[in-house]
């Protein structure tokens, strides 16, 4: 069951994302960005997804320390690992914009800033996994340190409203957002096939961490035996 | 009363602890001299442009002079299970974290005030033109990065690597203090007043300060047990 419900949503991401690619390269240039203002159909739904996987991690460390439950344990890895991966598209593909439109690939921009200091807060997060051997020890502590990092992620959702920056200003979701309709639908589309991805690649890392334990339960019992 | 009693016996057992064997406080202001120093060939220390990042060079140095301290603070409870009687010991982790604390905060807080005047001579900086603004900012800023190196420290003291583990997990999550610290006190040494636009950081400060001690409040008994 749970493998149909991953395939349909493989195909379902595949197709929109497929199809949006024609839509996106038939678009007309922007007036003054031209070409490369396209980017912005995958920088801003990774970012999107991004943050709220960190929100999932978030209340899925909350849920792991009430309940003990390492059903929760696993979703946060998961997730967390997914979205390091999109936040990394997020920065890359900023990055590629920046150097066309800014003329240098980085710039020490409070909003940048921000974003690379989630990427390295939770790459901290999967180091300190690694180096920590006992399951419950590992969950628990991972579950901490997440908990801590998120109160970094609220300043970078903000960081562009209270802070001078560079950064463009929100095109979506605010009172000044200029997207003519056709391309908000389009960003919409693309949002959710990307979201759908997320979920999809979340799924099988859970999957994958499930197995896991379960081959350790059973080299536990050989080694009892 | 019974609370602020059992964090008072926990902040003078390791503030007599330190006392008599010196170990953590000497090697950390020798630390802060020898980043002082390093520090001054990287950047022309007599020019003003050095003193525009002045603050930021101060508080790399408390940084670093800190996270000495921090990693000794669970460190020095591991000879002789003292850790383990800890835990055991009828204190909340709540208390056990505010008493660690507090003594991790009295020694990094000394070692920034001997640092402070060193760093105004090698670097001709005049900075107590705003002391008490200073004082603040560095009573906040330090206590924001003890707050969180020791629960942080709790966490990794059994870990393999601990010492390198400890400061590539804390610095990132420190960097809302950092940020706001090292802007004041930059302006504050240059003899600005806070005011205006440097509110904004005065308040993250404080801000910062309060959420990573509530949280470290509430998970410090989870850190233990785990």
């Amino acid at each position: 069951m749970r493998q149909k419900v991953m395939f349909v949503m493989l195909a379902l991401a595949m197709i929109l994302l497929v199809r949006n690619l024609y839509t996106i390269s038939m678009l007309p240039d922007e007036v003054n960005q031209g070409q490369i203002f396209r980017i912005i159909f995958f920088h801003l739904p990774a970012a999107i997804a991004a943050m709220l996987g960190s929100a999932v991690a978030l209340v899925a460390s909350v849920m792991f320390l009430w309940k003990r439950n390492f059903k929760y344990d696993a979703l946060a890895v998961a997730v967390t690992e997914v979205g390091l991966a999109f936040l990394a598209v997020n920065l890359v593909t900023g990055s590629i914009w920046a150097h066309v439109i800014w003329g240098v690939w980085w710039a020490w921009d409070p909003r940048l800033t921000s974003a690379l200091i989630c990427w390295i807060l939770y790459a901290g997060y999967l180091i300190l996994r690694q180096s920590l051997e006992e399951p419950t020890q590992r969950a628990t502590f991972a579950a901490v340190y997440s908990i801590f990092a998120f109160t970094d992620v609220p300043i970078v959702y903000f960081s562009i409203r209270w802070w001078r920056t560079i950064h463009p200003q929100p095109v979506f979701f605010s009172k000044n957002g200029s997207f003519p309709p056709d391309w908000s639908r389009a960003l919409l589309i693309n949002m959710v096939a990307i979201f759908l991805l997320y979920a999809l690649l979340t799924m099988v890392r859970l999957r994958q961490e499930q197995t896991q334990r379960e081959i350790d339960y059973l080299r536990r019992t050989v080694h009892a035996i | 009363m019974r609370f602020i009693r059992q964090v008072m016996v926990i902040t003078a057992k390791d503030l007599r602890a330190e006392m008599r064997t010196k170990e953590a406080i000497n090697a950390s202001f020798a630390f802060a001299i020898v980043v002082l120093l390093i520090l001054s060939f990287a950047f022309e220390p007599t020019e003003d442009t050095t003193r525009e990042i002045s603050g930021g060079l101060l508080w790399i140095v408390f940084l670093f002079a800190g996270t000495l301290i921090l990693n000794r603070s669970f460190a020095r409870e591991l000879p002789n299970d003292c850790l383990d009687a800890l835990i055991a010991a009828p204190v909340p982790g709540a208390a056990l974290f505010l008493g660690k604390g507090l003594a991790n905060f009295v020694l990094i807080f000394a070692v920034e005030i001997v640092a402070l005047p060193v760093f105004g001579i090698f670097y001709n900086v005049r900075w107590a033109r705003q002391f008490w603004a200073l004082i603040l900012v560095m009573v906040l800023g330090t206590w924001g990065l003890t707050a969180i190196g020791t629960v942080f420290g709790a966490l990794t003291v059994n870990i393999r690597l601990r010492e390198v583990m400890l400061p590539l997990l804390v610095y990132p999550i420190m960097i809302p203090i950092l940020l706001g610290a090292m802007k004041l006190s930059t302006e504050l040494v240059a003899g600005q007043p806070i005011s205006g636009d440097l509110m904004v950081w005065l308040k993250l400060l404080f801000g910062f300060d309060i959420i990573f001690t509530a949280l470290s409040l509430v998970l410090m008994d989870t850190v233990l047990l785990g």
